[in-house]
Protein backbone atom coordinates (compact mmCIF):
# COMPACT_ATOMS: atom_id res chain seq x y z
CA UNK A 1 0.00 0.00 0.00
CA UNK A 2 2.36 2.96 0.90
CA UNK A 3 4.50 1.64 -1.79
CA UNK A 4 1.58 2.12 -4.10
CA UNK A 5 1.17 5.64 -2.92
CA UNK A 6 4.76 6.78 -3.44
CA UNK A 7 4.65 5.92 -7.28
CA UNK A 8 0.75 7.26 -7.84
CA UNK A 9 1.97 10.55 -5.41
CA UNK A 10 4.12 13.97 -6.36
CA UNK A 11 6.02 16.49 -4.80
CA UNK A 12 9.53 15.53 -3.57
CA UNK A 13 10.30 12.46 -1.92
CA UNK A 14 9.95 12.59 1.71
CA UNK A 15 13.19 14.04 3.62
CA UNK A 16 14.41 12.46 6.54
CA UNK A 17 12.82 12.26 10.10
CA UNK A 18 12.81 15.22 12.47
CA UNK A 19 13.80 14.92 16.12
CA UNK A 20 11.36 15.41 18.82
CA UNK A 21 11.20 19.31 20.58
CA UNK A 22 13.29 20.14 23.36
CA UNK A 23 12.84 22.36 26.27
CA UNK A 24 16.16 24.32 24.97
CA UNK A 25 14.92 24.07 21.21
CA UNK A 26 11.34 25.36 22.43
CA UNK A 27 13.07 28.49 24.39
CA UNK A 28 13.91 29.82 21.19
CA UNK A 29 10.72 29.49 19.05
CA UNK A 30 8.87 32.73 18.61
CA UNK A 31 5.83 30.55 18.73
CA UNK A 32 6.38 28.99 21.92
CA UNK A 33 4.81 31.74 24.78
CA UNK A 34 6.25 29.15 28.39
CA UNK A 35 5.84 26.19 29.44
CA UNK A 36 3.13 23.93 31.31
CA UNK A 37 4.60 21.81 34.50
CA UNK A 38 3.65 18.89 34.60
CA UNK A 39 4.85 15.84 36.68
CA UNK A 40 6.31 14.56 33.89
CA UNK A 41 8.05 16.78 31.75
CA UNK A 42 7.60 20.52 30.74
CA UNK A 43 5.60 21.05 27.66
CA UNK A 44 5.91 23.95 25.55
CA UNK A 45 2.94 25.95 24.87
CA UNK A 46 2.64 27.61 21.84
CA UNK A 47 0.99 31.19 21.62
CA UNK A 48 -2.68 31.32 19.50
CA UNK A 49 -1.96 34.48 17.90
CA UNK A 50 0.41 35.10 14.63
CA UNK A 51 3.50 36.88 14.65
CA UNK A 52 5.17 38.94 11.72
CA UNK A 53 7.35 35.92 11.30
CA UNK A 54 4.62 33.69 11.01
CA UNK A 55 3.09 36.05 8.56
CA UNK A 56 6.29 36.26 6.84
CA UNK A 57 6.49 32.80 6.86
CA UNK A 58 3.46 32.18 5.27
CA UNK A 59 3.54 35.00 2.57
CA UNK A 60 6.51 33.30 0.90
CA UNK A 61 5.67 29.49 1.55
CA UNK A 62 2.75 30.77 -0.64
CA UNK A 63 5.31 31.82 -3.15
CA UNK A 64 6.92 28.99 -3.16
CA UNK A 65 9.94 30.07 -0.87
CA UNK A 66 11.54 27.54 0.99
CA UNK A 67 8.15 25.34 0.59
CA UNK A 68 10.02 22.37 1.74
CA UNK A 69 11.56 22.66 4.77
CA UNK A 70 8.69 24.93 6.37
CA UNK A 71 8.28 22.35 9.80
CA UNK A 72 8.30 22.75 13.15
CA UNK A 73 9.65 20.04 15.49
CA UNK A 74 6.99 16.91 16.13
CA UNK A 75 6.39 16.25 19.79
CA UNK A 76 3.64 17.38 22.40
CA UNK A 77 2.62 20.65 22.62
CA UNK A 78 0.26 22.52 24.92
CA UNK A 79 -2.51 25.04 23.97
CA UNK A 80 -3.69 27.12 27.31
CA UNK A 81 -3.19 25.06 30.72
CA UNK A 82 -4.53 21.77 29.42
CA UNK A 83 -5.48 18.55 31.80
CA UNK A 84 -5.90 15.45 32.00
CA UNK A 85 -9.14 15.52 30.80
CA UNK A 86 -7.87 17.97 27.92
CA UNK A 87 -8.78 16.66 24.31
CA UNK A 88 -5.89 16.06 22.50
CA UNK A 89 -5.82 17.80 18.86
CA UNK A 90 -2.90 15.56 16.09
CA UNK A 91 -1.30 17.65 13.50
CA UNK A 92 1.56 17.46 10.52
CA UNK A 93 4.47 19.36 11.20
CA UNK A 94 4.02 21.42 8.07
CA UNK A 95 4.63 24.61 9.80
CA UNK A 96 1.55 26.24 7.90
CA UNK A 97 -0.78 23.07 9.01
CA UNK A 98 0.38 23.89 12.29
CA UNK A 99 0.14 27.93 12.09
CA UNK A 100 -3.74 27.39 11.20
CA UNK A 101 -4.37 25.29 14.15
CA UNK A 102 -3.12 27.24 16.72
CA UNK A 103 -4.49 30.56 15.25
CA UNK A 104 -8.05 29.00 16.21
CA UNK A 105 -7.26 27.66 19.63
CA UNK A 106 -7.34 30.84 21.39
CA UNK A 107 -9.30 30.20 25.06
CA UNK A 108 -8.80 26.38 24.41
CA UNK A 109 -6.95 24.19 26.41
CA UNK A 110 -6.18 21.21 24.48
CA UNK A 111 -3.23 18.85 23.91
CA UNK A 112 -1.31 19.14 20.32
CA UNK A 113 0.42 16.35 19.34
CA UNK A 114 2.57 16.93 16.26
CA UNK A 115 3.20 14.06 14.01
CA UNK A 116 6.28 13.82 11.77
CA UNK A 117 4.88 14.33 8.50
CA UNK A 118 8.26 15.32 6.91
CA UNK A 119 6.95 18.73 6.63
CA UNK A 120 3.84 17.83 4.55
CA UNK A 121 0.58 19.75 4.73
CA UNK A 122 -2.20 16.89 6.20
CA UNK A 123 -4.05 15.95 3.03
CA UNK A 124 -0.86 15.85 1.25
CA UNK A 125 0.98 13.88 3.81
CA UNK A 126 -2.12 11.57 4.37
CA UNK A 127 -1.90 10.68 0.27
CA UNK A 128 2.21 10.07 0.62
CA UNK A 129 1.74 8.43 3.62
CA UNK A 130 3.56 10.65 5.79
CA UNK A 131 1.00 10.87 7.82
CA UNK A 132 -0.03 7.13 8.62
CA UNK A 133 -1.54 5.00 11.36
CA UNK A 134 2.42 3.87 12.33
CA UNK A 135 3.22 7.90 12.47
CA UNK A 136 0.69 8.37 15.23
CA UNK A 137 1.40 5.40 17.00
CA UNK A 138 4.76 6.45 17.16
CA UNK A 139 4.35 10.03 18.69
CA UNK A 140 2.03 8.24 20.89
CA UNK A 141 4.82 6.21 22.42
CA UNK A 142 7.76 8.69 22.17
CA UNK A 143 5.80 11.08 24.28
CA UNK A 144 3.99 9.12 26.30
CA UNK A 145 0.72 10.90 25.84
CA UNK A 146 -1.12 7.87 28.03
CA UNK A 147 0.53 9.86 30.78
CA UNK A 148 -0.53 13.34 30.54
CA UNK A 149 -4.40 12.45 29.72
CA UNK A 150 -6.85 10.43 31.31
CA UNK A 151 -8.86 9.67 28.60
CA UNK A 152 -8.52 7.42 25.40
CA UNK A 153 -9.09 9.94 22.56
CA UNK A 154 -7.46 11.76 20.00
CA UNK A 155 -8.68 14.21 17.43
CA UNK A 156 -7.40 13.92 14.17
CA UNK A 157 -8.11 16.55 10.91
CA UNK A 158 -10.91 14.70 8.55
CA UNK A 159 -7.98 15.18 5.61
CA UNK A 160 -5.54 12.68 7.03
CA UNK A 161 -8.17 10.27 6.98
CA UNK A 162 -6.63 9.38 3.11
CA UNK A 163 -2.98 8.35 5.10
CA UNK A 164 -4.82 6.70 8.57
CA UNK A 165 -6.08 3.84 9.22
CA UNK A 166 -7.84 4.32 12.53
CA UNK A 167 -8.09 0.72 13.76
CA UNK A 168 -4.73 0.29 13.80
CA UNK A 169 -4.20 3.32 15.91
CA UNK A 170 -6.93 2.06 18.47
CA UNK A 171 -5.25 -1.81 17.71
CA UNK A 172 -1.45 -0.86 18.68
CA UNK A 173 -2.43 1.99 21.64
CA UNK A 174 -6.07 1.72 22.16
CA UNK A 175 -6.43 5.52 21.44
CA UNK A 176 -9.52 5.97 19.31
CA UNK A 177 -9.56 8.36 16.62
CA UNK A 178 -12.58 11.04 16.53
CA UNK A 179 -12.07 12.49 13.01
CA UNK A 180 -12.32 16.26 13.79
CA UNK A 181 -13.30 19.04 10.82
CA UNK A 182 -11.79 19.44 7.70
CA UNK A 183 -10.57 23.29 8.60
CA UNK A 184 -8.88 24.53 12.06
CA UNK A 185 -11.34 27.10 12.14
CA UNK A 186 -13.99 24.76 13.11
CA UNK A 187 -12.16 22.66 15.92
CA UNK A 188 -13.43 25.37 18.86
CA UNK A 189 -17.56 24.48 17.03
CA UNK A 190 -16.19 20.74 17.07
CA UNK A 191 -15.29 20.76 20.53
CA UNK A 192 -18.06 22.77 22.05
CA UNK A 193 -20.39 20.84 20.30
CA UNK A 194 -19.75 17.26 21.64
CA UNK A 195 -17.54 16.25 18.27
CA UNK A 196 -20.66 16.46 15.90
CA UNK A 197 -19.85 18.03 12.89
CA UNK A 198 -22.12 19.76 10.31
CA UNK A 199 -22.04 18.25 6.48
CA UNK A 200 -20.74 21.61 5.85
CA UNK A 201 -17.66 20.87 7.99
CA UNK A 202 -16.81 17.20 7.15
CA UNK A 203 -16.93 18.61 3.03
CA UNK A 204 -13.77 20.55 1.49
CA UNK A 205 -14.56 23.70 -0.68
CA UNK A 206 -12.14 25.42 -3.22
CA UNK A 207 -13.56 28.60 -2.91
CA UNK A 208 -12.19 32.15 -4.91
CA UNK A 209 -9.89 32.49 -2.12
CA UNK A 210 -8.52 29.00 -1.44
CA UNK A 211 -7.93 29.08 -5.67
CA UNK A 212 -6.44 32.59 -5.47
CA UNK A 213 -3.61 31.49 -2.86
CA UNK A 214 -2.71 28.16 -4.70
CA UNK A 215 -1.84 30.67 -7.91
CA UNK A 216 2.12 32.02 -7.08
CA UNK A 217 3.02 28.05 -6.45
CA UNK A 218 1.39 27.31 -9.48
CA UNK A 219 3.37 29.83 -11.70
CA UNK A 220 6.65 29.12 -9.92
CA UNK A 221 6.45 25.43 -11.13
CA UNK A 222 6.28 26.95 -14.74
CA UNK A 223 9.09 29.26 -14.64
CA UNK A 224 12.01 26.98 -13.73
CA UNK A 225 15.22 27.20 -15.41
CA UNK A 226 13.87 24.93 -18.12
CA UNK A 227 12.08 28.07 -19.14
CA UNK A 228 15.11 29.67 -20.10
CA UNK A 229 16.30 26.78 -22.72
CA UNK A 230 12.52 26.87 -24.18
CA UNK A 231 13.51 30.72 -24.95
CA UNK A 232 16.25 30.01 -26.28
CA UNK A 233 15.03 27.55 -29.08
CA UNK A 234 12.03 29.94 -29.67
CA UNK A 235 14.35 32.89 -30.35
CA UNK A 236 16.50 30.06 -32.87
CA UNK A 237 13.10 29.49 -34.29
CA UNK A 238 12.41 33.26 -34.90
CA UNK A 239 15.45 33.97 -36.34
CA UNK A 240 14.73 31.80 -39.19
CA UNK A 241 15.09 34.10 -42.04
CA UNK A 242 15.13 33.97 -45.83
CA UNK A 243 18.92 34.19 -45.74
CA UNK A 244 19.44 31.82 -43.23
CA UNK A 245 19.76 32.45 -39.60
CA UNK A 246 19.47 36.49 -38.53
CA UNK A 247 19.64 37.30 -35.12
CA UNK A 248 18.91 40.59 -34.96
CA UNK A 249 15.45 39.69 -37.00
CA UNK A 250 14.99 36.84 -34.19
CA UNK A 251 15.55 39.53 -31.47
CA UNK A 252 12.77 41.72 -33.05
CA UNK A 253 9.99 38.79 -33.63
CA UNK A 254 10.88 36.70 -30.32
CA UNK A 255 9.25 39.52 -28.01
CA UNK A 256 6.03 38.60 -29.87
CA UNK A 257 5.78 34.85 -29.30
CA UNK A 258 6.99 35.96 -25.39
CA UNK A 259 4.58 38.02 -25.11
CA UNK A 260 1.62 35.81 -26.50
CA UNK A 261 2.96 33.06 -24.28
CA UNK A 262 2.92 35.27 -21.16
CA UNK A 263 -0.65 35.85 -22.12
CA UNK A 264 -1.33 32.00 -22.61
CA UNK A 265 0.39 30.99 -19.10
CA UNK A 266 -1.90 34.01 -17.53
CA UNK A 267 -4.57 33.28 -18.87
CA UNK A 268 -4.35 29.24 -18.09
CA UNK A 269 -2.66 29.58 -14.58
CA UNK A 270 -4.09 32.56 -13.25
CA UNK A 271 -7.73 33.38 -14.96
CA UNK A 272 -8.92 30.03 -15.61
CA UNK A 273 -8.35 29.43 -12.59
CA UNK A 274 -10.19 32.17 -10.51
CA UNK A 275 -12.81 31.83 -13.17
CA UNK A 276 -12.88 27.97 -13.11
CA UNK A 277 -16.85 27.28 -11.92
CA UNK A 278 -18.27 29.95 -14.37
CA UNK A 279 -15.83 29.11 -17.39
CA UNK A 280 -17.57 26.51 -20.05
CA UNK A 281 -16.62 22.63 -20.10
CA UNK A 282 -15.76 19.52 -17.85
CA UNK A 283 -12.30 19.60 -18.37
CA UNK A 284 -9.63 21.87 -17.56
CA UNK A 285 -7.61 21.76 -20.55
CA UNK A 286 -10.77 22.61 -22.46
CA UNK A 287 -11.86 25.52 -19.81
CA UNK A 288 -8.40 26.80 -20.28
CA UNK A 289 -8.44 26.85 -24.14
CA UNK A 290 -11.42 28.64 -23.76
CA UNK A 291 -10.22 31.56 -21.80
CA UNK A 292 -7.34 31.44 -23.59
CA UNK A 293 -9.07 32.38 -26.82
CA UNK A 294 -11.05 35.29 -25.56
CA UNK A 295 -7.46 36.18 -24.15
CA UNK A 296 -5.54 35.81 -27.38
CA UNK A 297 -8.11 37.49 -29.43
CA UNK A 298 -8.00 40.56 -26.86
CA UNK A 299 -4.16 40.52 -26.86
CA UNK A 300 -4.21 40.51 -31.11
CA UNK A 301 -6.56 43.54 -30.47
CA UNK A 302 -4.45 45.35 -28.49
CA UNK A 303 -0.84 44.77 -30.36
CA UNK A 304 -2.42 44.27 -33.94
CA UNK A 305 -5.54 46.52 -33.52
CA UNK A 306 -8.57 45.12 -35.19
CA UNK A 307 -7.34 45.21 -39.15
CA UNK A 308 -4.21 43.23 -39.12
CA UNK A 309 -4.92 39.78 -39.60
CA UNK A 310 -3.03 36.93 -41.28
CA UNK A 311 -0.83 33.44 -40.91
CA UNK A 312 1.15 35.42 -37.89
CA UNK A 313 -1.51 36.55 -35.85
CA UNK A 314 -3.21 33.23 -35.88
CA UNK A 315 0.23 31.32 -34.84
CA UNK A 316 0.28 33.65 -31.96
CA UNK A 317 -3.04 32.84 -30.98
CA UNK A 318 -2.62 29.07 -31.22
CA UNK A 319 0.63 29.38 -28.91
CA UNK A 320 -1.54 31.41 -26.67
CA UNK A 321 -4.32 28.67 -26.75
CA UNK A 322 -2.03 25.88 -26.41
CA UNK A 323 -0.12 27.34 -23.47
CA UNK A 324 -3.32 28.48 -21.58
CA UNK A 325 -4.76 24.84 -22.18
CA UNK A 326 -1.79 22.95 -20.92
CA UNK A 327 -1.55 25.18 -17.61
CA UNK A 328 -5.02 25.25 -16.48
CA UNK A 329 -4.76 21.61 -17.14
CA UNK A 330 -1.77 21.44 -14.46
CA UNK A 331 -4.29 23.17 -12.03
CA UNK A 332 -5.85 19.87 -11.43
CA UNK A 333 -2.93 18.77 -9.50
CA UNK A 334 -3.87 22.11 -7.33
CA UNK A 335 -8.02 21.68 -6.74
CA UNK A 336 -9.95 19.80 -4.18
CA UNK A 337 -12.62 17.69 -6.41
CA UNK A 338 -10.53 16.14 -8.99
CA UNK A 339 -9.95 12.63 -9.74
CA UNK A 340 -6.63 10.91 -10.80
CA UNK A 341 -8.60 8.49 -13.07
CA UNK A 342 -10.59 12.07 -14.21
CA UNK A 343 -7.34 13.81 -14.89
CA UNK A 344 -5.37 10.92 -16.88
CA UNK A 345 -8.43 10.41 -18.94
CA UNK A 346 -8.43 14.29 -19.73
CA UNK A 347 -4.42 14.05 -20.21
CA UNK A 348 -4.78 11.55 -22.17
CA UNK A 349 -7.40 13.51 -24.47
CA UNK A 350 -5.71 16.93 -24.27
CA UNK A 351 -2.29 16.42 -24.74
CA UNK A 352 -1.87 14.81 -28.44
CA UNK A 353 -4.19 18.50 -29.63
CA UNK A 354 -2.30 20.71 -27.35
CA UNK A 355 0.97 19.35 -28.63
CA UNK A 356 -0.34 18.89 -32.24
CA UNK A 357 -1.43 23.13 -31.92
CA UNK A 358 1.69 24.47 -30.46
CA UNK A 359 3.80 22.59 -33.42
CA UNK A 360 1.21 23.57 -35.92
CA UNK A 361 1.82 27.42 -34.32
CA UNK A 362 5.21 27.42 -34.96
CA UNK A 363 5.29 26.13 -38.26
CA UNK A 364 3.50 28.72 -39.20
CA UNK A 365 5.82 30.90 -37.25
CA UNK A 366 8.85 30.33 -39.05
CA UNK A 367 6.86 29.92 -42.30
CA UNK A 368 5.80 33.54 -41.76
CA UNK A 369 9.39 34.47 -41.03
CA UNK A 370 10.94 32.73 -44.09
CA UNK A 371 8.62 33.90 -46.05
CA UNK A 372 8.83 37.85 -48.06
CA UNK A 373 7.12 39.89 -46.64
CA UNK B 1 -17.71 22.17 -8.80
CA UNK B 2 -17.70 18.74 -10.57
CA UNK B 3 -15.08 16.99 -12.56
CA UNK B 4 -15.45 14.11 -15.51
CA UNK B 5 -18.36 11.70 -15.01
CA UNK B 6 -18.00 7.77 -14.69
CA UNK B 7 -14.24 7.54 -14.46
CA UNK B 8 -13.49 7.26 -10.75
CA UNK B 9 -12.29 3.40 -9.53
CA UNK B 10 -14.75 3.61 -6.30
CA UNK B 11 -16.72 0.64 -5.62
CA UNK B 12 -18.46 -0.83 -3.24
CA UNK B 13 -19.18 -4.01 -2.46
CA UNK B 14 -22.87 -4.11 -0.61
CA UNK B 15 -22.44 -7.54 0.95
CA UNK B 16 -19.51 -7.19 2.51
CA UNK B 17 -21.06 -3.55 4.37
CA UNK B 18 -21.28 -3.58 8.02
CA UNK B 19 -22.90 -0.33 8.31
CA UNK B 20 -20.13 0.83 10.80
CA UNK B 21 -20.89 4.53 9.04
CA UNK B 22 -16.74 4.93 9.36
CA UNK B 23 -16.83 5.86 5.18
CA UNK B 24 -19.70 8.69 5.95
CA UNK B 25 -17.08 10.44 8.27
CA UNK B 26 -14.22 10.34 6.54
CA UNK B 27 -15.42 11.13 3.06
CA UNK B 28 -14.72 14.50 2.59
CA UNK B 29 -16.78 14.69 -0.85
CA UNK B 30 -20.24 13.70 0.84
CA UNK B 31 -19.84 10.52 -1.78
CA UNK B 32 -21.98 8.41 0.52
CA UNK B 33 -25.67 7.94 2.42
CA UNK B 34 -26.94 5.82 4.90
CA UNK B 35 -29.27 3.38 3.31
CA UNK B 36 -30.98 1.16 5.83
CA UNK B 37 -28.56 0.09 8.06
CA UNK B 38 -25.93 -0.10 5.28
CA UNK B 39 -24.26 2.98 3.06
CA UNK B 40 -24.61 3.13 -0.67
CA UNK B 41 -23.07 5.79 -3.37
CA UNK B 42 -25.13 8.61 -3.19
CA UNK B 43 -22.38 10.96 -6.00
CA UNK B 44 -19.77 8.69 -7.58
CA UNK B 45 -18.40 11.18 -9.55
CA UNK B 46 -17.93 13.98 -6.63
CA UNK B 47 -15.73 11.17 -5.74
CA UNK B 48 -11.89 12.57 -6.12
CA UNK B 49 -10.36 8.94 -5.18
CA UNK B 50 -8.34 10.37 -2.28
CA UNK B 51 -8.61 6.81 -0.79
CA UNK B 52 -9.91 7.49 2.90
CA UNK B 53 -12.68 5.26 3.03
CA UNK B 54 -11.37 2.28 1.49
CA UNK B 55 -8.79 2.67 4.14
CA UNK B 56 -11.25 3.45 6.90
CA UNK B 57 -13.21 0.11 5.62
CA UNK B 58 -12.68 -2.62 8.30
CA UNK B 59 -15.02 -5.19 6.25
CA UNK B 60 -13.37 -4.09 2.79
CA UNK B 61 -16.41 -3.32 1.09
CA UNK B 62 -14.85 -0.67 -0.33
CA UNK B 63 -12.21 -0.52 -2.66
CA UNK B 64 -10.59 2.54 -5.28
CA UNK B 65 -7.17 3.21 -6.91
CA UNK B 66 -5.84 6.16 -4.63
CA UNK B 67 -4.16 8.75 -5.66
CA UNK B 68 -3.42 12.65 -6.67
CA UNK B 69 -4.98 14.42 -9.25
CA UNK B 70 -2.09 15.91 -10.55
CA UNK B 71 -0.80 16.40 -13.82
CA UNK B 72 2.71 16.21 -13.09
CA UNK B 73 2.74 13.19 -11.48
CA UNK B 74 0.73 11.35 -14.15
CA UNK B 75 3.46 12.47 -16.76
CA UNK B 76 5.82 11.23 -14.62
CA UNK B 77 3.89 8.03 -13.87
CA UNK B 78 3.77 7.57 -18.04
CA UNK B 79 7.84 7.88 -17.74
CA UNK B 80 8.67 5.93 -14.41
CA UNK B 81 12.42 6.48 -14.50
CA UNK B 82 11.71 10.86 -13.72
CA UNK B 83 11.03 11.75 -10.05
CA UNK B 84 10.89 15.18 -8.28
CA UNK B 85 7.89 16.93 -10.06
CA UNK B 86 6.96 19.31 -7.19
CA UNK B 87 3.29 19.57 -7.41
CA UNK B 88 1.88 18.81 -3.53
Amino acid sequence: MAQDKEKVCCGREAGPQSKLITKCCAKRLHYVEGFLQTTQKEIPQIRTQWSWQDWLGTFAVRLGIKRYSYMVSPGLYAAGTPTPESPVLVTGNYKLSFDHLRKHLAGIDAWILVVDTRGINVWCAGGKGTFSAEEVNRLIELTSLSDYVSHRKIILPQLAANGVCSREISKKTKFKVLWGPVLAKDIPYYLSHDHVLTEAMRTVTFTLWERLVLIPVELSFIFRLSTLFIILALFILSSICSQGICLSYGWQRIWYLLLFSVMGIFSGAVVTPLLLPWVPGNMFAVKGGFVGTFLGIGMLHIVYGSDERGMLQLALLLITVALSSYTAMNFTGSTSFTSPSGVEKEMRKAMPMQILVTLVALVIWVYVGVAPQ
Amino acid sequence: MKYLNNVVTLKLDEAKCVGCMECLEVCPRLVFEKYSSKIRIKDLDACIECGACALNCAPKALTVQPGVGCAAAIINSWFPQKKDSGCC
